[in-house]
């Protein structure tokens, strides 16, 4: 999966060595009100290590401080820059100012603001038979310079809309916060294999290929709309046929009505298989 | 001498498909628990953004995960580069096990206080 990297900002709830313990509830709250900002917080209860594995982000270090900050923990870090605040007296709607201040002063991404919906493959199930790249409208998929397809623009996917892994024969496309198993992650059964081969086939049924059937539908209904003059009668015609595609494959109508043509899925094709035969592009000027 | 695992604990922040009750109530035992752990927002909008800070995850061992799917958390570990080791990970389910069942698993204190 190939998207921009974004500094963010990590924070430390610290209470190991120089710092004073914080009461339970308070120290709930805190974690409760900066998670659901979107910040990502150790709680340190031990020691004198202040930043979390794995940090190399800046991080700012909360504590109720004795005497001065425990500067010593710095030298175990990989962060790249370290800010203590002391919250004595400080409670959790204020922790979040005190962290926002911090991460406009450590000049870091912002965190969240958009609902992470994007498809995670499956490697263990994939056979790499393209089909997800060939129905995604949106040049979410790509393919890897080995020829593996790929995640390519997630943030292209459209919230809400799992139809790729509809479509997927071997159910190797997640959707983690997609609703139901088992594209939200949960095991694969035999029965659930035959269930979406099933869905797919009835797709088949309204003509071999989804975009293919929405345009012949489309077509008749002008020509209807042009011999009858009824035009509520063609709308009507087409909205059936959304319909039966949206409760098939759980997709959006947002997403049907932005429906490319077929031409145009192929060109996209070509050209994301093109883009692969010429190697890797530099990062942030993937093809879109 | 055994290595106390890493916690590491998903808030699912930017949608509601895990029970808020189970993941408030993992969250309130872990704070009051004594352990130190990782908590972040939300594991999908990370591996989004490849945060490098996963890749130390995936590299420590022992570790507890506690999130929602094992498949869907080991294949969002591997979309952002940092594929998680076949061994030495654990990964608990809050979209379908109790506060309960994963305080007990994960060993800590509060999970007998509750």
């Amino acid at each position: 999966m190939s998207a921009p990297l974004v500094r963010s900002l990590r924070v430390v709830l610290y209470e190991g060595v120089g710092s004073r313990s914080i009461p339970d509830a308070d120290r709930f709250a805190m974690m409760a009100t900066l998670l659901q900002g979107g910040y990502a917080v150790t709680s340190v209860r031990t020691g004198s290590r202040t930043a979390p594995e794995g940090a190399r982000t800046p991080i700012v270090v909360l504590g109720r401080f004795e005497n001065a900050p425990p500067r010593e923990a710095e030298s175990d870090s990989a962060a790249a820059s370290i800010y203590f605040r002391d919250i004595e007296g400080v409670d959790a709607p204020a922790i979040v100012s005190i962290v926002e201040s911090v991460h406009a002063e450590a000049g870091t991404g912002r965190p969240g603001g958009w609902k992470p919906w994007f498809p995670v493959i499956d490697f263990g199930r994939c056979t790499n038979c393209m089909q997800c790249l060939t129905f995604c409208l949106f040049d979410v998929y790509g393919v890897s310079p080995d020829k593996q397809i790929r995640v390519q623009n997630p943030s292209n996917c459209k919230t809400d809309c799992p139809a790729c892994s509809r479509v997927c024969p071997e159910v190797a496309i997640l959707f983690p916060k997609y609703k139901m198993g088992p594209i939200n992650g949960d095991e694969v059964r035999e029965e659930d294999i035959h269930r979406e081969k099933m869905k797919v086939d009835i797709s088949a049924l309204l003509g071999g290929d989804i975009y293919a059937a929405l345009r012949t539908r489309s077509q008749e209904s002008k020509q209807r709309f042009a011999r009858e003059r009824d035009d509520k009668r063609a709308l009507e015609e087409r909205r059936k046929c959304l319909n039966k595609l949206q409760e098939q494959l759980d997709v959006p109508p947002e997403v049907l009505a932005a429906l490319p043509s077929l031409d145009q899925i192929r060109a996209r094709t070509e050209r994301a298989v093109a883009a692969a035969m010429q190697g890797p592009t530099p990062a942030g000027t993937e093809p879109q | 001498m055994k290595t106390q695992p890493r916690i590491v604990y998903c808030h699912c922040a930017y949608a509601q498909v895990v029970p808020a009750d189970v993941k408030q109530d993992v969250l309130r035992r872990l704070t009051e628990s004594g352990t130190s752990f990782d908590a972040v927002a939300d594991l999908c909008e990370m591996a989004a953004r490849r945060d490098p800070w996963l890749a130390g995850v995936a590299c420590q061992e022992p570790t507890q995960i506690v999130a929602c799917y094992p498949r869907a958390v080991k294949w969002l570990f591997s979309s952002a580069g940092a594929p998680l080791p076949e061994r030495g990970i654990r990964i608990l389910n809050m979209r379908t096990e109790s506060a309960e069942t994963i305080a007990a698993a994960l060993g800590t204190a509060a999970d007998e206080d509750a």
